[in-house]
């Protein structure tokens, strides 16, 4: 239904990123309409939405775009107050957005670098992957979630390690995860995966086997000539 | 609040210990700034930032806050009252986080660049590159600001804060290179900002003086070409 405040999502079917919005709406239970970007063939409303980047997800909010998943996450989560997914508290808000930074510049760039490289390369970005992960694993503790009883901000930014990680070690041929050096993170894989909203809004495995394959032989394809 | 109940881990030149520092001033808090000697970390900054061992570091009571943007969030939800840092409509907030992220993804690397690129052409390719970054910055400073002197409307806000912070190593980088960066004639709401940026009471005495910063950047290059041991 169209209307004053009609909300759009332009992503695609196995962008992690696209995943962070999407959880997002279905745990405000927020109506929106998805729009699947070709992105080989962007959009004009994409590239009119965001310009600077031209990247997916892009939140449009009655004909106003929003970018980047983290940005988008916290203006869903201030414009519908209902089941907030950051906590009240400052210091537990910035504690909280510290480590949804960690988890982007740390572990996911870690986690590019190995994907993309093979050899010694790809070994210490390993270990730097393992490393970062370690850091979770202690913030994670005994806890049921990063937010606690309840799936919360930090668990959506996370929640592309429950699920994409795995293809991405796969593909990119290499192993860091691991339940007896990773107990907590473990748990909280299994935790997250098996919330309701997460569990229905996850790409199709061998769709999401086929986009990382495709990624990793045009970057080993590109360091051919190196 | 007594002013050893906030303390500031940081030092000097970094645009980044700027930004908190701008934050306390702009909401009167009073607060104690440590400095950090260049070369060392001290055991509070370890103990403060034990994943990133990185400048800036709040401490509020006994709790460390890092992350120059996370800290000013905290700075204006913990001290709520007027004036406000961050704005108050959604969109805004988004928007402003948006170039903040930008600055900090794109538009200091672009700064960086211009130092490190070797020869001539690679110079002006890094140049080129800032000043495009600029234009763009020029063009959200006109929409944010909607004809008030500031990206936050009539005070300093949050991108203010984040992006005003590298006009001291902006204008270091305009000296060493003999360039003209920011300028009126590409980008006058911005070259007329700067100025009222660097001269409001919140930032005066934290944004550090361009020759002093000169200088701490050739101290900074003789320790990166020949590292103690």
């Amino acid at each position: 239904m169209a209307g004053a405040d009609h909300l759009k999502l332009l992503g695609t079917k196995q962008s992690m990123f696209t995943y962070r919005v999407v959880w997002a709406l279905k745990l405000k239970g927020i109506e929106y309409e998805f729009i699947e970007e070709d992105l080989f063939n962007k959009s004009s409303l994409l590239l009119q939405s965001n310009p600077i980047h031209k990247k997916v997800p892009v939140l449009v909010h009655a004909g106003k775009p929003i970018s980047e998943s983290r940005l988008i996450l916290e203006y869903i989560d201030e414009t519908w107050k209902e089941r907030p997914m950051l906590p009240e508290d400052p210091l537990e808000r910035a504690h909280m957005r510290f480590w949804a930074s960690f988890v982007d510049d740390k572990l996911m760039e870690a986690s590019r670098k190995a994907f993309a490289s093979s050899g010694e390369d790809q070994a210490k970005a390993t270990e730097l992957t393992a490393e970062a992960l370690k850091f979770l694993e202690e913030e994670i503790g005994g806890k049921k979630f990063f937010g606690g009883e309840e799936m919360g901000f930090l668990d959506i930014m996370m929640g592309w390690f429950a699920y994409w990680f795995p293809f991405i070690e796969e593909v990119g041929g290499f192993k860091v995860m691991d339940p007896t050096k990773f107990p907590c993170i473990t748990a909280w894989t299994n935790n997250f995966l098996q919330v309701p909203i997460v569990h229905q809004n996850l790409p199709q495995p061998d769709e999401l086997r086929n986009v990382f394959l495709g990624f990793r032989s045009f970057l080993l394809s590109a360091h051919k000539d190196h | 609040m007594a002013k050893s109940d906030v303390k500031v881990l940081g030092a000097w030149p970094s645009p980044f210990v700027m930004r908190p520092r701008i934050a306390l001033n702009i909401k009167s808090v009073d607060y104690e700034f440590l400095q950090e000697t260049l070369g060392s970390k001290s055991e509070l900054l370890l103990k403060s930032n034990p994943v990133h061992k990185k400048i800036p570091v709040l401490i509020h009571g006994d709790k460390p806050v890092c992350e120059s943007l996370i800290i000013v969030e905290y700075i204006d939800e913990t001290w709520s009252s007027a004036p406000s840092i961050l704005p108050s409509d959604p969109y805004d907030r988004a928007t402003a986080r948006f170039w903040a992220a930008y600055v900090d993804d794109k538009f200091f690397p672009s700064m960086k660049e211009i130092g490190f690129a070797e020869g001539v052409e690679a110079k002006k390719a890094a140049i080129q590159q800032l000043v495009d970054g600029l234009i763009l910055l020029e063009d959200a400073y006109v929409k944010c600001s909607k004809g008030k002197p500031f990206f936050g409307g009539n005070q300093i806000g949050y991108l203010d804060i984040a992006f005003g912070s590298y006009l001291g190593w902006l204008r270091v980088t305009e000296k060493s290179n003999e360039v003209k960066l920011l300028d009126e004639a590409k980008t006058p709401g911005l070259a007329k900002w700067a100025e009222i940026f660097c001269a409001d009471p919140a930032v005066k005495d934290v944004m550090p003086e361009t020759d002093k910063l000169a200088e701490f950047a050739k101290v900074l290059a003789k320790m990166r070409a020949a590292p103690p041991k």
